[in-house]
């Protein structure tokens, strides 16, 4: 025998479980982005490198659904292999960045006294500069394109990550569990990866997520200077800068990757933001 | 008392200034190393490499001296406005900015005021009409417009104004005023879309901590007009962050100019910046960079004294102990 009890839900009240549509939607766009950057392969219906010089550049058609670029190749099959680099640069940015950021943070937080302030002059220093501008400076001085990018843009992202983590830290330092730690005799080490960096953690993933998306417009940034990626290479800011000139007779070329560009940054930080308020309701 | 506080907090903020250029020009200056190579080889360029001329660009550039001896007579240069000369053209760096920057000014210009007003009408309206269908579409506004860079934006403007409606130019910056206001109308737009989004988030999420603020409605209590409390009592406070985030939004600007520049075809200081470093010319890269970074420094000093101006509580508070 059971008993069944049945409370009424009052209209217009999601249960707290629910994931809004708009997150939802955002969850399928990266999806398809991992599908793509993945299995791009055998998705595309055509190397992303066949040139066809006397074919030119052509509107969409039936053989060509997004038409072709300056040399002829499949701009489709470019976009969806470009899903590659806007994957793989930005995870290494935000991961990179918040790897570093979550140990200076920790002890900038902790720790207090000089190597805070010497951790936070620095932030500040790296805050006062024009991020962008040195990126394009240096990557484009120094060469290496995609990889040098990569670095630089982990390095300018550390200072602001590292801001995050201290304030999450200094939140977590008045608790009464640290201070049973510190009656315990734990060592610092230990409270520091093993009691506070769990606590502090969630707030860390919901801004990777975030540091991903910046990272995302600034690597296609890069790449749309003619900076980033290496010439040929598929991928969604090197198209734009390679496709610039056909904006008239395959305006697609243009519009494809540039809107790809949008929409993966607009999901990530759609999911971003709501990890952020899932995390810090609690 | 006042204006002491103000004087004083200048000159703090340019004891923070000064040695922050310094670190900027040093950083500037080693690019010449930081370039892979011989650094001859790269302030020659394409020139041909006779003797003379490598021994007059060593001499140029002190390159037998010491490094940081190398820098002191470079920063001295600098300081007495020379600039050096372009590899490209072996035009003087510094007529190549003056020449640049007049479009570049006039960008930001329109799109700081297009930010201004628009973005905080936008965050207010959001703000009063919170939960409503214009707020659902401002947040979503506000992530769309921070997701995107203003290339990308300025791609789709260009497309739509330009290609399939024809009302505005594809490139160039014009000549004579009004010819520069329809060439600069996209451009202007595509940049203060790129940084619209951060002032409208800021103020809505301001004016919306603001207006449940006691004193707010002990105004409203008093019988004082609407307008009133908006405007003296909601609007000046809510717009402290705004200003907080002022050195944020230059930043932003000065960065999304380059891309909007490159995107229209603009002469500008962003597409001789990006000019510069796809040609690998260094001294004109140095040259750029610096006066883009002296811009940054400079507007980021006057929006400091302005936010003590509108917060009384810095000037007469933290500045005075």
């Amino acid at each position: 025998m059971s008993l069944h009890v049945d409370i009424a839900r009052p209209k217009g009240v999601t249960p707290r479980t629910a994931i809004p549509a708009a997150i939802v939607i955002a969850f399928i766009i990266v999806a398809i982005v991992v599908i793509c950057a993945f299995f791009g392969g055998s998705i595309a219906p055509d190397s992303p490198f066949t040139q066809r010089l006397q074919v030119g550049d052509v509107p969409p058609s039936a053989e060509f659904l997004a038409g072709t670029d300056l040399l002829g190749r499949d701009v489709l099959s470019r976009v969806i292999h470009g899903a590659w680099t806007a994957l793989v640069g930005p995870v290494v940015v935000a991961a990179g960045a918040f790897a570093i950021a979550t140990v200076l943070g920790l002890l900038s937080g902790y720790l207090g006294g000089a190597v805070d302030s010497a951790i936070m002059r620095w932030v500040d220093f790296m805050l006062a500069l024009p991020g962008p501008l040195v990126a394009i400076v240096v990557v484009g001085v120094v060469g290496g394109g995609y990889w040098t990018a990569v670095t630089v843009l982990i390095i300018l992202f550390t200072a602001p990550d590292t801001r995050i983590v201290r304030s999450a830290v200094l939140e977590q330092r008045p608790r009464p569990y640290i201070d049973a730690a510190r009656a315990l005799g734990v060592s610092k080490a230990r409270i520091l990866f093993i009691h506070i960096l769990p606590n502090v953690l969630p707030i860390i993933l919901a801004y990777v997520v975030l540091d991903f998306a910046f990272a995302l417009v600034n690597l296609a940034g890069l790449s749309f200077l003619g900076l980033g990626v290496e010439p040929g290479t598929p991928d969604w800011g090197r198209m734009l800068f390679e496709n610039r000139t056909i904006l008239f007779t395959n305006p697609v070329a243009l519009l494809l990757p540039a809107a790809m560009v949008i929409l993966t940054a607009v999901s990530m930080n759609l999911i971003g933001d709501w990890l952020f308020a899932r995390f810090t309701r609690q | 008392m006042m204006r002491s506080g103000v004087a004083r907090l200048i000159l703090m903020r340019l004891a923070i200034a000064v040695p922050l250029l310094l670190i900027i020009s040093f950083g500037v200056f080693s690019l010449v190393h930081l370039a892979p190579g011989d650094p001859v080889r790269s302030l020659l360029g394409t020139r041909p490499s006779d003797p003379e001329t490598l021994a007059n660009l060593r001499a140029r550039y002190h390159l037998d001296d010491p490094f940081i001896v190398q820098y002191g007579k470079w920063l001295g240069q600098v300081l007495r406005g020379d600039l050096g000369r372009s590899i490209n053209g072996n035009r003087l760096v510094l007529s190549s900015i003056k020449e640049r920057a007049s479009v570049t000014v006039y960008l930001c210009l329109v799109s700081t005021v297009i930010v201004l007003v628009a973005g905080i009408s936008l965050g207010m309206l959001a703000a009063f009409r919170r939960g409503g269908r214009l707020d659902r579409f401002v947040v979503m506004f506000g992530v769309f417009g921070i997701s995107s860079p203003a290339f990308v934006t300025g791609i789709f403007l260009l497309y739509v104004f330009g290609v399939v409606l024809g009302w505005f130019p594809t490139f160039g910056a014009g000549r004579g005023f009004l010819d520069r206001f329809w060439h600069l109308t996209l451009p202007s737009l595509a940049l203060a879309l790129s940084i619209m989004a951060i002032v409208v988030k800021i103020t809505r999420a301001s004016m919306i901590e603001v207006m449940d603020r006691d004193y707010v409605a002990f105004a409203r209590a008093r019988g004082m007009s609407g307008m009133r409390i908006t405007l003296a009592y909601i609007l000046r406070n809510a717009l402290i962050p705004v200003v907080t985030a002022g050195g944020l939004i230059v930043i932003g600007f000065l960065a999304n100019a380059i891309y909007v520049e490159v995107t229209f075809a603009l002469p500008g200081l962003g597409s001789l910046i990006v000019d510069a470093v796809q040609k690998r010319d260094i001294p004109l890269i140095q040259g750029t960079t610096l006066v883009f970074a002296l811009f940054v420094v400079i507007i980021n000093l006057v929006v400091d004294v302005i936010y003590t101006m509108i917060d009384p509580r810095i000037r007469f508070g933290r500045v005075a102990s």
